[in-house]
């Protein structure tokens, strides 16, 4: 069973996000991290302060088997990329929430929180 | 993709569930794609031993005293050369000189051959190898065992270890490419020294209902020298290192086995007339324009199967098998490329999420083992 703590919000991309005041802090769910399997790289990343919108490609994680793309859930601007998360992208395997977020994005347009899923609609999506 | 519930299961598939496998959909079977992972089942397989199930590949069986005339019609390879208890990887082609498919033929004794074929290709094999075969014109029967047997491969330098443990036969006699039927864990089985991973190592043949029971003897006897199951996904990395061709990717009835550098297992120099001999004749008279190489990316950079490549700024066509070397730490790959441009030192570019990223031609295999 997928871990999937209730603290945080989901995307149908199966991402994670936690709401930080002005910005969101976002990641790969453990159902994502177990598909993707052995996780040896991430790159492609917009450069802090690049505006982005929602649905934008935003990053992109490789792992032994296959190629997989970041989505940005919101409209916003780069605040930062886990430095420490790219020197140990395997650490993702290992656990893919809390310190191993992927990318920090200042929140523009506050609605759109709205369109995230709560933990047990993210469930019940993995489940299907 | 076909659904896991309407593909055919192995005999092994409750064992692979048991074992913790994620079974995925592969050319119309449930097979298990990895179990701890794939970099861990590779550094498993390169550094100690594992376990894989083949049952999914067919099994053709060719008999009778017009056997090898009828193969030697079939194949690319020399049958011919084979003694009794050798194995020969050859190749069966289209009459333009396209590959069927690649498969290893076994020599049981005279007259008595086994030809282990792709899973992916049986149906397409089988209308094959019985559309040119007429039994009483040949003096051969053909007969489709694939259902009949299970085929196990144990691979890595402590395979022969494990399987001497299991078997009165003197494994360390049995040299590349040769074969030996006898008991192997209690039941009657072929066992080969061959294998796909460029590691030392044995694959099984032997009775689809002893699959349970000899899964759990290889399991007991691989204890103490770290044996795990391996899935799919490292038996492709372990491959793909070695440069193996895959049937699909690398080959197909569009590439011809001169431009896939498989011009060793095509002995044109043979008498028989088998099957696309006088195309690729012609072709080798003419020359061919592409050839089958291996190439390397810089750091961070990963080309998968469908890549586009190009030369000079000119798409010459696709990666044909790509991943991250588990044993290099970097990308690895397959294409066809001009003749003009594929020797080692040779570089090209590779689109790798829309951006061109500079590959160089590199001598294969990609990794050689250290025993």
């Amino acid at each position: 069973m997928s871990n999937v703590p209730s603290n945080l919000q989901y995307t149908g991309d199966h991402e994670w996000v936690l709401v930080d005041g002005k910005n969101i802090l976002l990641g790969i769910t453990d159902h994502a991290q177990d598909q993707l399997g052995d996780i040896v790289y991430l790159g492609d990343f917009p450069q802090p302060g690049e505006s982005v919108e929602q649905g934008d490609v935003v990053g992109v994680i490789e792992s032994v088997k296959a190629t997989s793309d970041i989505f940005s859930p919101i409209t916003g601007k780069i605040v930062a990329v886990n430095e420490d998360l790219l020197e140990e992208p395997a650490e993702l395997n290992g656990d893919p929430y809390a310190d191993n977020w992927i990318l920090k994005i200042k929140i523009t347009v506050k609605s759109e929180l709205e369109e995230l899923l709560s933990a047990s609609a993210y469930e019940q999506l993995i489940e299907d | 993709m076909a659904s896991l519930d309407d593909c055919k299961k192995t005999p092994f598939f409750d064992i692979h569930v048991a074992e913790g496998g994620r079974m995925v959909p592969f050319a119309g079977w449930a097979m298990p794609v990895q179990y701890a992972g794939i970099m861990a089942e590779h550094k498993t397989v390169r550094e100690a031993v594992g376990l894989f199930d083949v049952s999914h590949m067919g099994e053709f069986l060719v008999e009778g005293t017009g056997a090898e005339a009828f193969l030697q019609r079939m194949v690319t390879n020399d049958v011919g050369v084979l003694a009794d208890g050798q194995a020969q990887y050859a190749l069966a082609c289209t009459p333009e000189g396209g590959i069927v498919d690649d498969l290893l033929i076994y020599r049981r004794a005279e007259g008595r051959y086994l030809i282990c074929v792709n899973a992916g290709r049986l149906a397409e094999d089988w209308a094959w190898f019985s559309g040119y075969h007429d039994e009483a014109r040949d003096g051969c029967t053909l007969v489709n065992a694939s259902d009949d047997y299970a085929q196990l491969a144990i691979q890595g330098r402590h395979a022969q270890a494990v399987v001497q443990e299991l078997t009165d036969i003197d494994c360390s006699g049995v040299e590349y490419y040769r074969f030996v039927e006898g008991e192997v864990a209690g039941v009657r089985a072929i066992l080969a020294r061959t294998g796909y991973t460029g590691e030392d190592g044995f694959e099984v043949f032997f009775a689809a209902e002893h699959a349970a029971d000899v899964w759990s003897r290889v399991r007991a006897a691989g204890i103490p020298f770290s044996l795990e199951p391996i899935g799919l996904g490292a038996r492709d990395t372990l491959r793909l290192e070695m440069k193996y061709c895959l049937y699909g990717n690398d080959i197909s009835t569009e590439t011809s086995p001169l431009e896939a550098r498989l011009g060793w297992v095509t002995k044109l120099a043979k008498d028989a007339d088998f099957i696309g001999k006088s195309a690729l004749l012609s072709q080798k008279e003419a020359g061919v324009n592409r050839a089958l190489i291996g190439f390397a990316l810089p750091p961070r950079a990963i080309a998968r199967h469908g890549a586009r490549v190009f030369v000079e700024g000119v798409q010459v066509g696709v990666v044909t098998s790509g991943t991250i070397s588990p044993s290099l730490g970097t990308g690895i790959g397959l294409c066809y490329l001009p003749r003009t441009h594929s020797k080692a030192g040779s570089t090209f570019e590779v689109e790798v999420r829309g951006k061109k990223i500079q590959a160089e031609v590199v001598k294969t295999p990609f990794y050689r083992r250290p025993y």
